[in-house]
């Protein structure tokens, strides 16, 4: 058998390519979504890995991460720790009702050629961008020059209690999702239905993709898939109990100058219990 | 959201009121009866069940009939473990307010316990005719969860016995529906 090195080499980057796309997946999970008692206590780990809930690349950081309370109120985390590989907190749920853990932001990047031929970012790797050094900071006549308003969110619910909706309420900035099933009343063999909004309006064709976690332990990714419908609507039925990851991206033309695209990601952790 | 089950009943009450008018039901006047067998268990360590037992109309109302639980641990701690009653929880526990009254009670060993319902003879003597399913569900912390539940109809014309046997946590259970 021959081989070139170069078509090894080709066929080794095809065949790796999507894996390095879904690589380094975000997810915060919570210990258990559905709580009784007075004022239960819930914790949870946060981190950055390759296998869904395998901490094993980064832990999250937890400076942009925020909980909201049922009736609104931000809440701090207690006990908060960041490892090698994730980070730990603990929640005390003072309230009855439904509460969000959740980390969101949005800016603008820009990406170019440079008159070296060298690819060039804006802002930098992991760095928030402020909008106002945009015209210094990127050359506006540079080569091959994209400009996007990008939005991502994290997030995941719990409940002490009946669930509540409040949480629900869409900022109407950046990709968010609005539960039309309560997040945390999910049961194996139920659908669950979901809306996308993209700054407060449906965010239409959206690919969403739902992993079941534990993946160290099967031999295939096993994909749930779905596509936002024209409301922005989307269904999941849970083929069983146990912690899904749900992403989603976005992306049009509709975006505020200087930028000519809009984009969003939504990553979401949800528990389906058995019936 | 927090409701006594005195409120629960009342409000069903008041739900279906206009509906006993209109078939002329002042009342089914049935009573219950429940015996229940939780199984002798061969384990290093046994911890008496959680147990939930109601009555689910047709429409998914729930008339909830018993609730054993450590109720009375410091701090309410034994409420903590009520989420795993899952199925109860989910129709009826995570918005009821605890304890509630005429339901509740202590966890209860092996052996086979009989239940009367007497504090509530009165309210399911009013239930509305139609299609039930009772149900039990008892879960057993380091042990495993069962969940019997057994249909019928109101009202009875005759005393009606139903029997059904379990296969983990509960040994047997009978349900007597008299008119």
């Amino acid at each position: 058998m021959k081989l070139r090195l170069s078509t090894l080499i080709l066929s080794t980057v095809l065949v790796t390519a999507p894996l390095v796309s879904h690589a380094h997946r975000a997810w915060i999970m919570p210990g258990a979504t559905v709580l009784s008692a007075e004022k239960p206590w819930v914790t949870f780990d946060a981190a950055i890995s390759n296998d869904i809930f395998h901490a094993d690349h980064a832990a999250f950081r937890l400076e942009g991460l925020s909980v909201q309370a049922p009736d609104g109120a931000q809440v701090d985390l207690q006990n908060a720790s960041v490892g090698k590989y994730r980070s730990t907190f603990d929640l005390e749920l003072d309230a009855q009702g439904t509460y969000k853990v959740y980390t969101a932001s949005s800016g603008l990047r820009a990406r170019w050629v440079d008159s070296e031929g060298k690819r060039q970012s804006w802002p930098a790797r992991g760095q928030n961008a402020d909008s106002s050094e945009f015209t210094t900071s990127v050359p506006q006549d540079a080569k091959d020059l994209n400009v996007s308003y990008s939005s991502r969110r994290i997030e995941t619910f719990v409940t002490a209690g009946t669930p509540s909706t409040e949480v629900f309420k869409a900022t109407n900035e950046g990709l968010e999702l609005v539960p039309v099933t309560h997040p945390n009343d999910l049961y194996a063999g139920e659908t669950a239905q979901f809306t996308l909004l993209i700054d407060g309006q449906p965010a239409v064709g959206a690919e969403v993709i739902v992993l079941a976690g534990g993946m160290r332990y099967r031999n295939a990714q096993d994909e749930i898939t779905a596509v936002s419908d024209k409301a922005g609507k989307f269904s999941i039925t849970w083929p069983a109990a146990g912690m899904y990851w749900l992403n989603t991206s976005y992306s049009d033309s509709k975006a505020k100058a200087p930028a000519t695209e809009r984009q969003g990601s939504y990553t979401a952790t949800f528990e389906v219990l058995p019936q | 959201m927090k409701k006594t089950l005195s409120t629960l009943l009342g409000a069903s009450a008041l739900l279906v009121a206009p509906v006993l008018a209109l078939t002329s039901f002042s009342s089914n006047g049935a009573s219950f009866e429940v015996q229940v067998e939780l199984p002798t268990m061969d384990v290093a360590e046994y911890h008496a069940p959680y147990v939930a037992m109601w009555l689910q109309s047709s429409d998914k109302t729930v008339t909830n009939l018993a609730l054993w639980y450590d109720k009375d641990m410091r701090n309410d701690e034994g409420q903590q473990w009520l989420k795993d009653i899952r199925q109860w929880w989910r129709r009826s526990g995570r918005s009821l307010s605890l304890p509630a009254d005429g339901i509740t009670g202590a966890t209860r060993k092996a052996g086979s316990h009989k239940i009367d319902f007497a504090p509530l003879k009165a309210e399911l003597a009013k239930l509305p005719a139609g299609d039930y399913e009772f149900f039990i569900e008892v879960v057993r912390e380091v042990g495993g969860r069962e969940i019997i539940s057994i249909p019928f109809s109101l009202p009875v014309t005759s005393t009606q016995n139903f029997n059904e046997k379990g296969s983990s946590e509960l040994a047997q259970v009978s349900l007597t529906v008299t008119p």
